[in-house]
C-alpha cells in the first residue's frame, strides 16, 4: 500500500477519477463482455441469420432460402405442431400446479412450526435433482410396467399399466416430475411470507376475517410479486425441459410422439438430421414465443401484482 | 403497539367467526400440521429411498419389492458390476471427467461473475444501465436459441470432444444468474469501507481484492455450490460436444449405460444412478444454508 499512494498521485495527474473508474470497470467486465459478445449476442444473431438458410454443416453448400424454414415449420412439418401442443400442455398445466404446491406448503411451513429446517431441506432437495439423468432413469422405473407405482397398487389388488409406455399417460409422468421440484419456488415464497408483518394478520383477525379470507386478502396479494417472479422463471425453465424427456423416451419423444417436446424435436432436427438452418428457425420461434409470454405476464402485472402501499 | 397477550385475549373474545381451524382445539393444530407435513415429505422422498434400497437389492428382487428394506436380498454386487460401466470405459472415468468439468466450472463462475458483479454493483461507467439490462436479459434467454451457433463456433475452433465448450463459457461469466447474485451481494456492503480504503490510497483493484473478496465468501460459496450442481447435472451440452465415451461425463455415461445394459441389469443401473446423485446431495447438505439464502435472494433453482 505504501507503493500505491504516490503511484496513484502520479496517475491522477493525467486521468480524472471518473475516467480511471470507467477504465477499471471495463477491465472488471472484460470476461463478461467477451462472453456476452461471442457466446451470447453473436450466437443469437447468427442463429437468426442461419434460420433463413439451409445450412447443414458445410458453408460452401449453404444457400439463402428466405422464409422457407418458417413456412415448412408452420405448414408441412408433421411433428412440429404436435411438439408445440405437448410443450404448451406441459408448461401451462404443470407450472401452475407446481406453484400451487409451493405456495400451499410454504404457508403451512410458515405457521411457526418446529423442525422447519428439516422440512425445508426435504422439500427442496428434489428441485436440485429433478433435472438429472439419474432421476429420469428412476422415473422410468417408478412409472414402468413393473415399477414402484404398480407394485404399490398391486398391494391393493389394482393392476396398473406402463405409464411411461402409454401415450395417454407418458406426458403426465413428466409433469409429475416437474411438480415434484416445487421446492425451489417454495423457498422463495417462504422468504416472502416472512416479510409480511404479523400486525396485518392480527388486525384482520380482529375484524373477523377467517383463515381463508386472510389468505386471499393478505397473503396472496403480498406474495403476488413473487408469484410473478416464480411464474416467469418456472415457465422459462419449463419450455427448456430436455434431459427428463430425452432419457424417459430414449430420445424418441415416444410413445406415439406423446413426449415429443419442442426442445427434443429441435435437438433431433439439429443434431441427428443436421438440419441446422431449420433448427435455428425453430429456436428463434421459441425465443420469440417465450419473449411474448414473458412480456404478457409482466404487462398483466399491473392488474394483479401489488408492490406494497408505498407506491 | 400490539401487546401479544392483549391481542390474544381480544382475539378470543372476537365476534363469532367462521374460522376453518376453529373447530379444532388449539393444541391439536401443530400435531395435525406435522402429520400432514411428514406424510408429504415421505411421499416426496419415497422414490429416492426406493432407489437407494433397490441399489442394494439383488436385481431379480427389485421389481417385486416396493418396500425399503433389502432384507435377505441384500447385495453389494450392483455397485461392483455397475462401476465397471461398459467394460472398456468405467464409471471411474465418467466421475473423473465430471469432477474436472464441474470443478473448472466452479472456478470459472466464481472468478468471472465476481468481477462482473463488482463492476455493476460498485463502479460508475458509461453504458452501465444498458449493459446491466442486457446482462439481466440474458438470464431469460432459452439456451436452445444459442446452441447451434455455439456448436458451430466451438467446432470451428477444433474444440469438439474436449471439455473446452463446457468450461470456457463459465470463465466468461455467461451464467448471468451468478453475476446478479454478486451484484445483489456487493450492493449490501457499506460505502464507508471503500471510502476509507480510497483515502488510504487503494485503487479499484485493491479495494476489490482486499475488501470485497474476503467479504463475499458467502456469495462465492453459493455460486460455487450451484455451479457445481448445475455442471454436474448438465446433460445437453456434454451430449452434443463429447463424442468418445472416454470423455463422457457421468450424465452422458449413465445414459449410454442405460441404452447398453439396463434391460439386462437393473441393479447396476440403480446403483450407478444413486452414486451419480451423491455429489449433488453432498454439496447440498454441506452448503444448504447458503443455497437457501441464495435462492431466496435471486430465485435460482
Amino acid at each position: 500500500m505504501s507503493l500505491s499512494g504516490p503511484n496513484k498521485l502520479a496517475r491522477s495527474a493525467w486521468l480524472s477519477d471518473r475516467a480511471r473508474e470507467s477504465i477499471a470497470a471495463y477491465v472488471f467486465l472484460l470476461p463478461w463482455l467477451i462472453g456476452f459478445v461471442f457466446i451470447t449476442l453473436g450466437p443469437i444473431l447468427a442463429s437468426l441469420a442461419l434460420s433463413f438458410t439451409n445450412f447443414s454443416g458445410s458453408l460452401e453448400r449453404m444457400q439463402w432460402v428466405g422464409l422457407d424454414n418458417y413456412i415448412r415449420m408452420f405448414t408441412s412439418d408433421r411433428a412440429y405442431w404436435g411438439s408445440v401442443r405437448v410443450t404448451l400442455l406441459y408448461v401451462f398445466v404443470s407450472v401452475p400446479i407446481m406453484l400451487a404446491f409451493a405456495l400451499a406448503v410454504a404457508v403451512v411451513l410458515n405457521r411457526g412450526l418446529r423442525f422447519l429446517g428439516i422440512y425445508r431441506t426435504i422439500f427442496y432437495l428434489p428441485s436440485l435433482l429433478g433435472t438429472s439423468v439419474a432421476i429420469a432413469v428412476l422415473w422410468r422405473y417408478v412409472f414402468g410396467q413393473y415399477g414402484l407405482i404398480n407394485q404399490l397398487l398391486g398391494l391393493f389388488g389394482i393392476e396398473g399399466f406402463s405409464y411411461i409406455g402409454d401415450p395417454r399417460s407418458a406426458l403426465q409422468t413428466i409433469m409429475v416430475l416437474n411438480v415434484w421440484t416445487f421446492g425451489a419456488p417454495m423457498v422463495i415464497f417462504l422468504a416472502g411470507l416472512r416479510q409480511i408483518p404479523a400486525q396485518i394478520y392480527e388486525a384482520a383477525t380482529l375484524d373477523g376475517a377467517n383463515a381463508w379470507q386472510r389468505f386471499w386478502s393478505i397473503t396472496l396479494p403480498s406474495l403476488s410479486p413473487l408469484v410473478l417472479f416464480n411464474g416467469v422463471l418456472s415457465m422459462i425453465g419449463g419450455f427448456q425441459a430436455f434431459t427428463q424427456v430425452y432419457v424417459i423416451s430414449d430420445g424418441s419423444g415416444g410413445p406415439a410422439g406423446s413426449t415429443m417436446f419442442y426442445t427434443l424435436l429441435l435437438y433431433q432436427r439439429a443434431f441427428t438430421q443436421l438440419q441446422l438452418g431449420y433448427a435455428s428457425a425453430m429456436a428463434w420461434v421459441l425465443l420469440l414465443f417465450i419473449g411474448v409470454v414473458t412480456a404478457v405476464l409482466f404487462l398483466s402485472a399491473k392488474y394483479w401484482v401489488h408492490y406494497g402501499e408505498g407506491r | 403497539m400490539t401487546n401479544p397477550a392483549a391481542s390474544r385475549s381480544q382475539r378470543s373474545v372476537a365476534a363469532p367467526r367462521r374460522d376453518t381451524w376453529s373447530h379444532i382445539p388449539e393444541g391439536m393444530r401443530p400435531i395435525l400440521a406435522h402429520t400432514a407435513l411428514i406424510s408429504a415429505c415421505f411421499v416426496m422422498i419415497y422414490p429416492l429411498l426406493w432407489l437407494t434400497a433397490s441399489a442394494f437389492r439383488e436385481p431379480a428382487a427389485i421389481f417385486t419389492s416396493p418396500g425399503l428394506w433389502p432384507g435377505e436380498h441384500f447385495t453389494l454386487e450392483n455397485f461392483v458390476t455397475g462401476w465397471q460401466g461398459l467394460g472398456f470405459v468405467g464409471f471411474s472415468t465418467f466421475f473423473a471427467n465430471s469432477l474436472i468439468v464441474a470443478g473448472l466450472s466452479v472456478v470459472g463462475n466464481v472468478f468471472a461473475c465476481a468481477l462482473a458483479g463488482y463492476a455493476f454493483a460498485r463502479l460508475n461507467f458509461p453504458f452501465r444501465r444498458t449493459l446491466f439490462a442486457l446482462m439481466m436479459g440474458t438470464i431469460m434467454l432459452p439456451l436452445h436459441a444459442l446452441l447451434i451457433p455455439q456448436y458451430i463456433l466451438f467446432s470451428s475452433l477444433g474444440w469438439l470432444d474436449t471439455f473446452l465448450p463446457l468450461v470456457v463459457p463459465k470463465f466468461l461469466a455467461t451464467e448471468a444468474f451468478f453475476v446478479f447474485l454478486f451484484v445483489q451481494f456487493f450492493r449490501t456492503i457499506p460505502g464507508e469501507l471503500t471510502d476509507a480504503a480510497r483515502i488510504d490510497g487503494c485503487g479499484h483493484f485493491q479495494i476489490f481484492w482486499r475488501i470485497f473478496v474476503p467479504l463475499a465468501l458467502p456469495a462465492m460459496a453459493t455460486t460455487a455450490a450451484f455451479s457445481f450442481i448445475w455442471a454436474w447435472n448438465d446433460f445437453l451440452h456434454p451430449l452434443i460436444y463429447l463424442n468418445s465415451p472416454q470423455n463422457y461425463t457421468v450424465t452422458v455415461g449413465l445414459s449410454l449405460f442405460l441404452d447398453a445394459t439396463s434391460e439386462s441389469n437393473y441393479g447396476a443401473m440403480f446403483a450407478m444412478s444413486l452414486v451419480s446423485l451423491l455429489p449433488v446431495v453432498g454439496f447440498f447438505l454441506s452448503f444448504q444454508k447458503l443455497l437457501v439464502a441464495g435462492i431466496a435472494t435471486t430465485g435460482m433453482k
